[in-house]
């Protein structure tokens, strides 16, 4: 038999995961000089593209615009997608492994870091990360509450998660109105009783995560006012130190950005964001309900690691934030997936540059591969997933080059479509979601929006005359 | 970004060597894993030292015997450590300035991993990369197609 990628053998590729990963490792195999390849996209749920449809910000629309890209990629013959089907559920490893020659996992960083603190499982605590699926109207999380009735939360966490966390609370209803947020979460959001959201770093601004587009648009809210604590946004000696070693323009500006919030005098808007540096929660108190009534805050100090990073230690001197509504979101992680091996020091699939290696040899399991947030952790842009997909697509052209691959015992297509048929008679192509999207898109024409999105499994399916 | 993002794809093994091995065994090591450096570790696995090709490589200058000498009489004993949550940016920094070309990385004194000149100069350049892709994609958005406002 001849070796794959070949007009008479097409190499036959399954992706698990339809989010940027998957797109740019798509694209990269098949600009691929002199291989004629083929890629089966799954998704647990109906809908490609993953974080961007699902946690890019509703009021962030520009960055969504990668998705033309990932519809040009879409529209190449030798590309099938399969919604709705999960593996550990609809399909199995095994059944991939009969299928395909190369299996590449891009199932992202499903769930959120603990803080490890007790009250974290109050009431009212929540996953940053539940909270934005829910207002992104992702079908397994839309049916989440959230207490908007409270009138101090607080957000755990400086990076950009966080500031859109933060922002979507603090944003007016005429302002989520124009966007596509979930018109729920509209609804709820419009009858916020929220008045102040405290976002809390534990290092200074000089050390937080987000970028400054992110900071600036704290601070042009129609609704609310930020302010931030002159004494904790100044640099300490380490910071001056550090920047005055190694100037960093945009470091400079972000601290400047914020002293300036620190410098300002409250209007009259009627919501205050509040940005806090310096300070860990150590514990949530429980307002004798099972809710949360309060969050206790240790001040911190920094010091240097012996690389030079700066890193928060706690004093001895604590405060009481009345806070009754609060978000985590100080990380993501990955999901271990059923049947493949996980790496749980880094919450990734276990890999070297992207090859899924078995625990026990240490060395990389045949025909199976792994890019994105699940192969290196939850880094970087949308865009930092191009050059991470490159890498493990180059691992498997070389693998494939030296004729290391999964021996598949049905790899025609049709075979796939027959056992997805049977498991997941529901499952969605990408002309299904084509024509999803122009009804979202409709819907949003008419109602000034960028788009009305579907929310449940059920309406997309009644949408398509399926149910 | 922290360097634990770097350990997470690099696998779990860490080439280590003891200090009582000879160099000729470790020379075998460094050739077999096509690396740079062995972390060199006590019984329990904590890293007491570090030997780099350039260690053997400078005393293999003086003495013809270099291959029946021990690692702990070339390696190098007063090691940077990081940890996994120390800045990409300052571990860079950090490397460059003091010419560390491998740091092994603890997690409670537990070796982690070993991060390469090499894995942070790639980190960065794929750092920026991603920038660019984002900002091409938003400035393709705004004069490509129509958007609406």
């Amino acid at each position: 038999m001849t070796r794959p990628g070949t007009e008479a053998q097409p190499l036959r590729v399954a992706i698990v995961g339809a989010g940027p990963a998957g797109f740019y490792a798509t694209d990269q195999l098949f600009r691929t000089p002199g291989l004629v390849v083929e890629v089966d996209m799954y998704d647990r749920v109906p809908t490609p593209y993953g974080l961007v449809r699902a946690g890019v910000a509703p009021d962030h629309q520009k960055i969504k615009a990668v998705t033309a890209a990932f519809d040009k990629v879409a529209a190449n013959p030798a590309f099938r997608f399969f919604g709705g089907v999960e593996l550990g559920r609809h399909l199995s490893v095994d059944d991939l492994r009969a299928h395909y020659h190369m299996v590449l996992y891009t199932t992202g960083a499903q769930t959120d870091r603990r803080m490890g603190i007790p009250g974290e499982d109050l009431q009212r605590s929540h996953a940053a990360t539940e909270f934005v699926a829910w207002y992104n109207g992702h079908p397994d999380y839309r049916d989440l509450t959230f207490d908007l009735s409270q009138e101090r939360a607080a957000v755990v966490g400086v990076g950009n998660v966080a500031a859109d966390v933060a922002r979507i609370l603090s944003r007016t209803p005429e302002e989520l109105a124009a966007t596509d947020i979930a018109d729920y979460a509209l609804e709820a959001l419009s009858a916020s009783r929220i008045r102040e959201v405290y976002v809390l770093g534990r290092r200074g601004p000089a050390q937080a995560a987000f970028t400054n587009p992110e900071v600036r648009e704290l601070g042009e809210l129609a609704g609310a006012d930020v302010t931030a604590q002159p004494e904790e946004v100044e640099p300490d000696e380490l910071t001056r130190q550090a920047l005055e070693r190694a100037p960093d323009r945009a470091t400079q500006k972000k601290i400047e950005i914020i002293k300036e919030y620190a410098r300002r005098t409250p209007t009259a808007k009627p919501r205050r964001l509040v940005m806090r540096f310096l300070v860990s929660p150590v514990e949530l108190r429980d307002d004798g309900t099972g809710a949360v009534g309060g969050m206790r805050l240790v001040k911190n100090r920094l010091y240097a690691t012996a690389t030079g990073t700066l890193q928060p230690k706690a004093t001895d001197q604590f405060e009481d934030l009345p806070v009754a509504l609060v978000f985590r979101s100080v990380g993501y992680r990955g999901v271990p997936l059923p049947g493949v091996p996980f790496n749980d020091d880094w919450g990734v699939i276990l890999n070297a540059k992207g090859r899924v290696l078995d625990p026990q040899t240490k060395h990389p399991l045949v025909g199976q591969y792994t890019a994105g947030w699940i192969k290196r952790g939850p880094t970087g842009v949308i865009g930092t997933n191009k050059p991470d997909a490159a890498e493990t697509v180059a691992g498997m052209i070389e693998d494939l080059a030296r004729d290391i691959h999964l021996r598949p015992a049905d790899p025609s297509p049709a075979a796939v479509e027959r056992l997805i048929r049977e498991r997941q008679p529901q499952y969605l192509s990408y002309q299904d979601w084509l024509r999803l999207d122009e009804i979202e898109t409709r819907r949003g024409r008419e109602t000034g929006k960028p788009r009305v999105k579907f929310t449940r499994v059920k309406d997309m399916l009644a949408a398509l005359g399926r149910a | 970004m922290t360097i634990a993002s770097l350990l997470a794809k690099k696998g779990p093994k860490v080439v280590t060597v003891q200090p009582e091995q000879t160099i000729r065994q470790a020379l075998a090591l460094l050739a077999e894993h096509n690396i740079g450096a062995l972390v060199v570790v006590d019984p329990e696995s904590r890293p007491i030292g570090i030997l780099s090709e350039r260690d053997v490589v400078r005393a293999a200058v003086r003495d013809e015997a270099v291959f029946t000498k021990t690692v702990s009489a070339l390696m190098t004993r007063d090691v940077i450590l990081g940890v996994p949550q120390d800045d990409l940016e300052s571990v860079g920094r950090t490397m460059t300035d003091k010419r560390i070309r491998h740091l092994p990385v603890v997690d409670q004194r537990r070796l982690v991993g070993i991060i390469s000149i090499g894995d942070v100069v790639k980190a960065q350049r794929d750092l920026y990369r991603g920038e660019v892709e984002n900002l091409q994609m938003e400035l393709t958005e705004e004069h490509g197609r129509p958007t609406g406002r």
